[in-house]
């Protein structure tokens, strides 16, 4: 048995056939948590849509925006979204080596996802089109950025859960964690379909 | 369910709460033709330029739906309906922000920056 880190784990729970009860109660924690990400989201939404046409005399989205390349960028993040699935799948199966080569293949999609999005923004800035160019650059600049930093945090919890997968293996522990990690994982993939519906493709109109 | 689930954790009991490879690939595949139908209204140039952003609003919104359900997991079952609860609300609050902040701007930008109004009379 595991040594509890925490301090949230019941040692008793263990070998109880309803073992699942504190897994489920952090889950739900970290589901409410994610929803109040979520109204974070819905500002950072709400401010873009107000000032997406206030660009000041300076480039509209639709001179900016390259869709061929967006699209990599959704298949990146969503295809990253499908191999944390299949590790999930693999973690309930209890293989080990599998979880961590799905892990692996997530943090690179993740990875590109992110690379992709900093020679985007590398490349708007040097054309002149900034966050300081106009109240809807600023808007853009913020709400995709801030879903680009939710996604790096993401890969920095995903190396952290990579490291404790290969020394501790799949216990109570980190298989709570890995579950709280899919949870954000895939809302960040949820998130991106409203930001390219809502800032690419309305832009590109 | 896939069935070594029952092998190593039979005692969960639950396993609606994990999904089965058929769920994954079944949402995946949808995500993609989804994902495929918001580009492809936009880029294509087939489809009339006023049933664009109704049609990429309703390819988002299945998306959406479609990834809570195969990715998330989220459904009706009795432990799942607490965190169903919760994101109803949070879709509540999200609207009031979002439609909210549109309309008060809305009427804001109609009601006081007027570009054909005169200036305003000197006495």
């Amino acid at each position: 048995m595991s040594v509890p880190a925490d301090g949230l784990h019941v040692p008793s729970a263990h070998g109880h056939d309803h073992g699942h009860d504190d897994g489920s109660k952090t889950l739900l924690g970290f589901w409410i948590y994610l929803m109040s990400d979520c109204l974070i989201f819905s500002g950072l939404f709400a401010t873009f849509a107000v000032l997406a046409n206030a660009t000041a005399g300076g480039p509209t989205g639709k001179e900016l925006f390259e869709l061929p390349y967006v699209l990599g960028e959704t298949a990146l993040l969503l295809v990253s979204s499908f191999t944390f699935g299949l590790a999930m799948l693999d973690m309930h199966a209890g293989r080990r080596q599998r979880v961590m080569a799905w892990l692996v293949a997530t943090f690179l999609l993740g990875a590109g996802f992110i690379g992709m999005e900093v020679h985007e923004f590398a490349h708007l800035i040097h054309e002149g089109a900034g966050p300081d160019r106009s109240a809807f650059l600023s808007s853009y600049f913020t709400l995709v950025g801030t879903h680009g930093l939710h996604v790096t945090a993401g890969l920095l919890w995903l190396l952290v859960m990579m490291d404790q997968v290969r020394r501790r293996g799949l216990n109570d522990d980190t298989r709570r964690r890995l579950s709280c990690l899919s949870l954000f994982w895939h809302f960040l993939d949820i998130v991106w379909i409203c930001v390219f519906t809502f800032v690419y493709l309305r832009g590109a109109i | 369910m896939a069935a070594s689930n029952h092998v190593s954790h039979g005692h969960h009991g639950h396993d609606d709460a994990h999904g089965s490879l058929k769920s994954y690939v079944v949402g995946f595949g949808l995500s993609i033709l989804l994902t495929l139908a918001s580009f492809g209204t936009v880029m294509s140039g087939a489809v009339p330029h006023h049933l664009m952003m109704p049609g990429i609003v309703v390819f988002a919104v299945a998306q959406l739906l479609v990834q809570l359900v195969f990715f998330l997991h989220m459904g009706t079952s009795p432990g799942k309906r607490g965190n169903l609860a919760i994101m109803l609300f949070t879709l509540l609050i999200l609207a009031i922000v979002v439609v909210g902040s549109l309309w008060v701007l809305h009427n804001m930008n109609v009601n006081m920056m007027h570009p054909a109004l005169p200036q305003m009379p000197t006495e």
